[in-house]
């Protein structure tokens, strides 16, 4: 059973192209990458297209087709109308380099920047113990194909090449989760580090990355969403900090404290909610940087005030529980990014030796 | 002409040409040797055929049967291989793999686990215990990401000593070498072009360690990417190696034969191993009449028994669905040609009425997302379709088995992985691949490593020799009067599937070897529209010349061997030969014909042969072999203490 379908096919390069009509058989059964094939061997030899499996387990052959990222090798035609066009175009985040294969060098820059797995001196190779209920929530992440469609479609930098330097994207989010639920990694500052470095804070929970992800990784619930969770408990509640100051020095801390202060009522954000909204979001790098350095540690330190947690003391931020589209920010929902550093709900923690 | 192109021009200590297991962890040995190292893959960096192993990485570790250990492995690889065999190779193997795989650990890779805490390990066609770590149905991926991310560690490293990433352990992604390029006798160099951009380069380095894996894309139903074109086989003739083996290609049973597009998508071993059964057309599980004599003692006689092994393996036998590969494929070419295939061809594998469908999703979930995604199967619901497809080539580049250096009359060539031969004999057990990926890609790369300390000055790379490389590369560009490279590709694909494929007779063999001559004519003069960036036609063109030089091998080798064993079947000489047990045939190539070469295989240490019982030897050896067994180790018959 075979029919002439019409595709059409970017074709061009870093200079420009546009997008080609072509006629191609199509037979039952099929997938793009075959028509994509079958051009290649017929009217467009030099056709450019990356793929390796077939199968859907290497990652090579992302592309978008009808305006959504996909794997070409695992995107059947029955799942398109008999009549309908199918367009096929390269990944738009990425620099093209020629039709549609694209420049996806970013990935792998980020990939070399985030800490690798740091194991511990004193277990020797062969001696390493685990409970499969512990290493399950790492291999959720290690199924990761680094096909980049989560990268791609991720709007901090879609169509914002400025965030690039400053964003890691969630295929190295969940890398710093896997490492960070890892039951013998010894680096005990992944989110830490993921927010300071990775700029998970640029992350504002719109799921999309979950939506494309061929290989169902629960990139949002299961990787970002707990790494912004622990990153609150650890560095930015105040309540904690003190918990764990007076734990470690059994002593009461010596941080003055004001009163006057509570609950400062910055206006409620009009523009979250929405899929590709940037709530909750900083797009200036440089505001970031600021915000982290340009702090006056001699600031009198504002009424730590409780995070809204729920009865299990965690913060409401299961996206399945919440009432809207995409889940709050962590900061609070009348927060508005990026935050001037002079309101900044942040101690030092070695601000007492200033 | 040559003088007006580009060249770009890198030195390097130690060059590994492949990023798959076995290239990676030469690569991460040679860097820890502190080598300059180069990675050179054709595809993306993490992209390789390595990714797409599913069932697992065999090693005697007995964490799950405690009476494994490398001994037993070392029986069964030989088994496997039906005694042809590398002895060397296949006794490092089983020593070592424990600790590549423990290692592994050490670099952040996540195995399943059993209860009290140790790697897993799963059953796999013949291996006598549960033997293969695993991950799921993704080890493959695992191994790869794991090792990536070893390199990247290293990489780290290097950044904060040297202030570069790249100071000395550097990955060229989507580079193609096309030529290696000697100083007399020794490795000087290797050429070859940026897929993204078309430009020239030059590595000049000391030693090259190929790993660029396997041959399967000269086969139309095959398993195999657009990556195994033979490329290492080929620059290893070409620089004066030679290949061994050739002839022995796997066939795994069970590819996927429906739908159409998706043919030669496998289908995991370990859907067998977990409960899957073979039948025919009339709903007969006919593995049961296919058992041969050799194996007879270890597999089940009734359905009762084998259903019996899967609860109980210490006291039942195990089900004949188990057998090497080769077995069943053979197997179930002889359902299909006796008129009781299925629909399409091939036979159904049936998980279905067999497992709940909880414990299918939960066992085999990679497989049962394929199916589901891919073909719109659901495996837990249908049995599947499957049939034979060519899957590893157990040929390749004749190497020392302790260093990895190739043979022939070069020197500073090194080779590991599938490229290289030997290791497996004439079949390989699943599972044996990632393993000998790494134990032999860590002794290659540490091998490589301490060549290249020991020369007294570095082989230099003659003018000459670039020019013609960049010649050769550019001609298919320049002619305009030739044949698509896509044409040439199906037509050798028709030759191979159809004359030299699973079940080989004289005359087709003969009818291929003239018509590969044909085409190695016409693959002279092929010509590839379009520039010279990412062009995947010029590519192809390009990769044709290898394709065809080691089809030829393949074609010649199976032509000479009057036997049938492991991955040669022969319908005219359709039994083992003891006589051709003691025979390795080694490719060599003589200016441009491939050229036959008859050799002896080396015996057996009289410890190791000591691990068999004579009874079993005496299935593959001559008289006179048994006679210097006798005399070898006179209380034969107790020495397996199974
Ligand atoms: C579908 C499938 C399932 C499998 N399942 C298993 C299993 O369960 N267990 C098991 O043990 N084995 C399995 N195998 C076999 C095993 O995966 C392969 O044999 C093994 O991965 C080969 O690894 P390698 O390192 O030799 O080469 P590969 O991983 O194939 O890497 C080859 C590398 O060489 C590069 N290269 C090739 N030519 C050139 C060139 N001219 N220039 C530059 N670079 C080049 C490629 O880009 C690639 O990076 C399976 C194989 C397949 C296809
Ligand atoms: S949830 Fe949205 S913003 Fe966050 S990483 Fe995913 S796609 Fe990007
Ligand atoms: S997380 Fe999913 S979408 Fe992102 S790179 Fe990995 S497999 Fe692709
Ligand atoms: S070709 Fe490997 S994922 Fe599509």
């Amino acid at each position: 059973m075979s029919a002439k379908r019409q595709f059409r096919i970017w074709r061009g390069d870093e200079t420009g192209g546009d997008l080609q009509d072509y006629m191609v058989e199509v037979n039952e059964g099929e997938v793009v990458l075959d028509i994509i094939h079958r051009l290649q061997a017929t009217d467009a030899p030099d056709l450019a297209c990356r793929w390796n499996c077939k199968a859907g387990k290497c990652g090579s052959c992302s592309m978008e087709i009808n305006g959504k990222p996909r794997l070409g090798c695992m995107t059947r035609m029955s799942t398109f109308g008999d009549e309908e066009t199918v367009t096929v175009t390269p990944l738009r985040t990425f620099p093209v380099i020629r039709d549609l294969v694209t420049d996806v060098s970013f990935n792998y820059e980020k990939a070399r920047e985030t800490p690798a797995f740091a194991p511990p001196e004193d277990v020797a190779p062969g001696d390493y113990r685990m409970q499969q209920v512990d290493v399950e929530r790492s291999q959720e992440f290690r199924k990761c194909i680094e096909c980049f469609l989560c990268q791609t479609v991720c709007h901090v930098i879609r169509d914002h090449d400025e965030n690039k330097q400053a964003f890691s994207g969630p295929r190295y989010f969940i890398r710093a989760a896997e490492l960070d639920m890892h039951p013998l990694d010894t680096r005990t500052d992944r989110k830490e580090y993921a927010q300071a470095e990775q700029g998970l804070g640029f992350c504002n929970i719109t799921k999309c990355c979950t939506e494309v992800c061929p290989e169902h990784i629960k990139i949002t619930d299961n990787g970002i969403i707990p790494m912004k969770e622990r990153v609150v408990d650890r560095r930015y509640d105040p309540l904690v900090w003190l918990g764990s100051k007076i734990f470690r020095r059994g002593e009461t801390p010596q941080t003055s404290v004001t009163t006057a202060r509570q609950g400062s009522a910055t206006p409620p954000s009009t523009s979250r909610g929405g899929v590709h909204s940037h709530a909750g979001g900083s797009h200036d790098p440089q505001a970031e940087a600021q915000a982290q350095s340009g702090v006056n540690w001699h600031r009198e330190v504002p009424h730590p005030t409780a995070p809204a947690v729920d009865d299990r003391g965690r913060l409401p931020l299961t996206e399945l529980t919440f009432d809207r589209a995409a889940a709050p920010s962590p900061f609070g929902d009348d927060v508005t990014f990026p935050l001037p550093p002079e309101h900044l709900n942040f101690a030092h923690p070695e601000q007492d030796k200033h | 002409m040559t003088t007006t192109t580009r060249i770009e021009r890198h030195h390097y200590d130690v060059v590994v040409i492949g990023a798959g297991g076995a290239g990676l962890r030469a690569a991460i040995e040679a860097r820890l040797a502190g080598k300059k190292t180069a990675i050179i893959s054709k595809s993306l960096f993490g992209k390789a055929h390595t990714v797409m192993a599913e069932g697992g990485a065999a090693a005697a570790m007995g964490n799950v049967n405690s009476r494994d250990n490398w001994q037993v492995h070392f029986r069964d690889t030989m088994r496997g291989g039906k005694f042809l065999n590398n002895f060397r190779m296949a006794e490092l193997h089983a020593k070592e793999s424990p600790q590549r795989i423990w290692e592994l650990e050490t670099y952040g890779a996540l195995f399943d686990r059993t209860k009290d805490g140790k790697i897993s390990q799963r059953n796999f066609g013949g291996h006598e215990y549960p033997r293969l770590a695993h991950v799921g149905d993704r080890t493959g991926l695992e191994l790869i990401r794991t090792l990536q991310q070893k390199i990247v560690s290293l990489q780290q490293e290097d950044q904060r000593e040297h202030g570069s990433y790249d100071a000395r352990i550097r990955v060229f992604s989507e580079t193609t070498i096309t030529e290696l390029l000697l100083d007399g006798d020794r490795i000087a160099g290797a050429f070859g072009y940026y897929r993204e951009s078309g430009e020239f380069v030059l590595f000049e380095a000391p030693a090259v360690v190929l790993a660029t894996g396997g041959v399967g894309r000269s086969y139309k139903v095959t398993s195999n990417s657009w990556e195994y074109t033979g490329d290492g086989h080929a620059l290893a003739l070409r620089a004066g190696a030679t290949l061994i083996n050739m002839e022995f290609l796997q066939f795994h049973p069970t590819g996927m034969v429906w739908p159409p597009s998706v043919k030669g998508i496998l289908v995991t071993e370990s859907v067998r191993g977990d409960g899957g059964v073979l039948r025919n057309s009339e709903g007969k599980r006919f593995m049961f009449d296919y058992v041969p004599d050799v194996f007879r003692k270890q597999y089940a006689e009734t359905e009762e028994e084998a259903d019996r092994w899967y609860t109980d393996p210490d006291n039942n036998r195990r089900p004949p669905e188990l057998l090497p590969r080769d077995e069943v494929a053979r197997a179930i070419n002889s359902e299909v040609k006796a008129g009781r295939g299925s629909p399409a061809g091939g036979v159904f594998l049936d998980i279905a009425s067999r497992r709940s469908g909880d414990e299918i999703r939960r066992r085999l979930p990679s497989m049962y997302h394929q199916f589901k995604e891919l073909a719109d199967v659901d495996i837990t619901a249908e049995p599947m379709e499957v049939g034979p497809t060519c899957h590893y080539v157990m040929g390749g580049v004749e190497v020392d088995p302790d260093s990895g250096a190739a043979f022939g009359h070069v020197r500073g060539l090194f080779a590991a992985g599938e490229v290289s031969g030997g290791m497996h004999g004439s079949n390989r057990l699943g599972g044996n691949s990632l393993s000998d990926l790494l134990v032999f890609g860590k002794r290659a790369g540490g091998h490589a490593a301490s060549y290249a300390d020991g020369l007294p000055a570095r082989p230099k790379v003659a003018v000459a020799a670039v020019e013609a490389a960049v010649e050769t590369a550019l001609a298919p560009l320049q002619r305009d009067t030739g044949e698509s490279p896509y044409t040439l590709q199906q037509d050798l694909q028709a030759v191979m599937g159809d004359l030299v494929g699973i079940i080989r007779r004289e005359g087709e063999l003969e009818d291929a070897l003239s018509r590969l001559a044909e085409l190695r004519e016409r693959v002279a003069k092929v010509s590839a529209a379009g520039g010279r960036r990412y062009n995947p036609g010029w590519h192809l063109a390009l990769d044709l010349r290898n394709m065809l030089v080691v089809s030829e091998c393949t074609a010649k080798a199976a032509l000479e061997r009057q036997e049938s064993r492991g991955g040669h079947t022969r319908e005219d000489y359709p039994a083992m030969e003891p006589k051709w047990r003691q025979v390795n045939l080694v490719c060599a190539l003589d200016g441009d014909t491939v050229r036959l070469i008859r050799k002896p295989l080396p015996k057996m240490r009289p410890e190791l042969i000591g691990l068999f019982d004579r009874a079993e030897l005496a299935k593959y050896l001559t008289d006179e072999e048994l006679a210097d067994f006798d005399a070898l180790v006179p209380d034969a018959g107790e020495a397996d203490n199974r």
